[in-house]
């Protein structure tokens, strides 16, 4: 087993760079969040659509916020080589 | 996808980079007080973005009528949206005021991230990062100048550093984390999110097509081009979204921390 992820992170180094692979794990977590986020926002949209606008509102800051951890890892990629 | 994995696979196919986002100097090395003065592709779709809004407002409400027609009804949609499902949502009637700054913002940013798209433009403007971090600076001043004239110097910095209903013995933890979040971390993350994702928007369209360009020559690979082609242009549409979307949360997220510098409790 541990041979099998041994092969396979070394012949993910050798396609792709370590900032790259860094930004995939990065962007897991924020992943998730988002997830959960939409998901949980959706559901309250279902259960009470008279809040929609308001539930709308506070998700896209949500998301703002959440998707900002993503997109560091994405510019830290490109900055450390 | 197939043939833009394809297509980086074999030699010869250069990736886009970051470099890509460099443009020559078209004028020569003038200097203004020693700095140096670069008139490139990115300044002029700086001030086409800037020429842009200010032509499409001032035509759109040069001689308002009661029933709006055509472009001026388009633009009371913008400002009314701001003014409704921003303003009145996050601020509240006393934020009233930000309606005019908050729009021209929104306006700007979508203008310059959907230059990404136009043929013939093809550059988000906001894919450096001089342009975001400028507009996220006019934020930061803006909150903290809003929050000192409602609260005074003493007030502001006791509501942002000592937040109330906190046990004293916290505030040892909570004082530091508080600054950097507030003072040092908020015009960071405003301008990188709107960086990050037009350079990621620009990188991909760029792959795709230079990925067509690629496959399309006589061989077998010349099937891939197709769907190179065909994501790519799917990603067009999605460009167009985000360049919306990025619009939107960054005057959403500006009129936040209006809210929060204004508000009383906090």
């Amino acid at each position: 087993m541990g041979d099998v992820i041994g092969m396979l992170s070394a012949g993910l180094l050798a396609v792709a760079s370590t900032s790259v692979v860094g930004y995939g794990i990065a962007a897991i977590g924020p992943g998730l969040g988002i997830g959960f986020l939409v998901g949980k926002a959706v559901e309250s949209m279902a259960r009470q659509p008279e809040a929609a606008a308001m539930i709308r509102t506070n998700m896209f800051i949500g998301i703002g916020f959440v998707e900002a951890l993503a997109l560091f890892g994405f510019v830290l990629a490109f900055i450390a080589k | 996808m197939t043939g833009a994995l394809l297509a980086a696979a074999r030699p010869g196919f250069k990736t886009p980079t970051i470099e890509d986002f460099q443009w020559p100097c078209l004028t020569p090395n003038w200097k203004i007080f020693g700095f140096g003065l670069c008139v490139n592709r990115e300044v002029l779709l700086i001030l086409l973005a800037g020429a842009v809004v200010l032509v499409l407002f001032l035509i759109a409400f040069r001689n308002p009528q009661m029933i709006p027609t055509g472009l001026q009804n388009f633009m009371e949609v913008v400002v009314d949206f701001v003014r409704n499902a921003i303003v009145l949502e996050v601020i509240g009637h006393e934020g009233l005021g930000f309606v005019p700054y908050l729009t021209t913002v929104m306006f700007f940013v979508f203008v310059g991230n959907v230059f990404g798209i136009i043929p013939g433009l093809q550059f988000p403007v906001n894919s450096h990062m001089a342009i975001p971090i400028f507009l996220a600076m006019m934020t930061w001043v803006l909150f903290n100048a809003v929050g000192i004239r409602r609260h005074g110097w003493g007030g502001y910095s006791k509501m942002v550093l000592f937040p109330a209903g906190v046990p004293w013995p916290m505030y040892i933890l909570v004082t530091p984390i508080e600054f950097v979040s507030t003072i040092l971390v908020r015009p960071v993350t405003l301008s990188v999110r709107l960086l990050a994702n037009m350079i990621a928007g620009h990188l991909l369209l760029t792959i795709f097509f230079l990925g067509t360009a690629y496959l399309l020559q006589p061989s077998i690979t010349a099937l891939f081009a197709a769907a190179s082609f065909a994501l790519g242009t799917a990603l067009v549409a999605f460009e167009l979204f985000v360049a919306a979307l990025q619009a939107y949360i960054f005057t959403i997220l500006t009129a936040v921390y209006l809210a929060g510098a204004l508000s009383s409790e906090h």
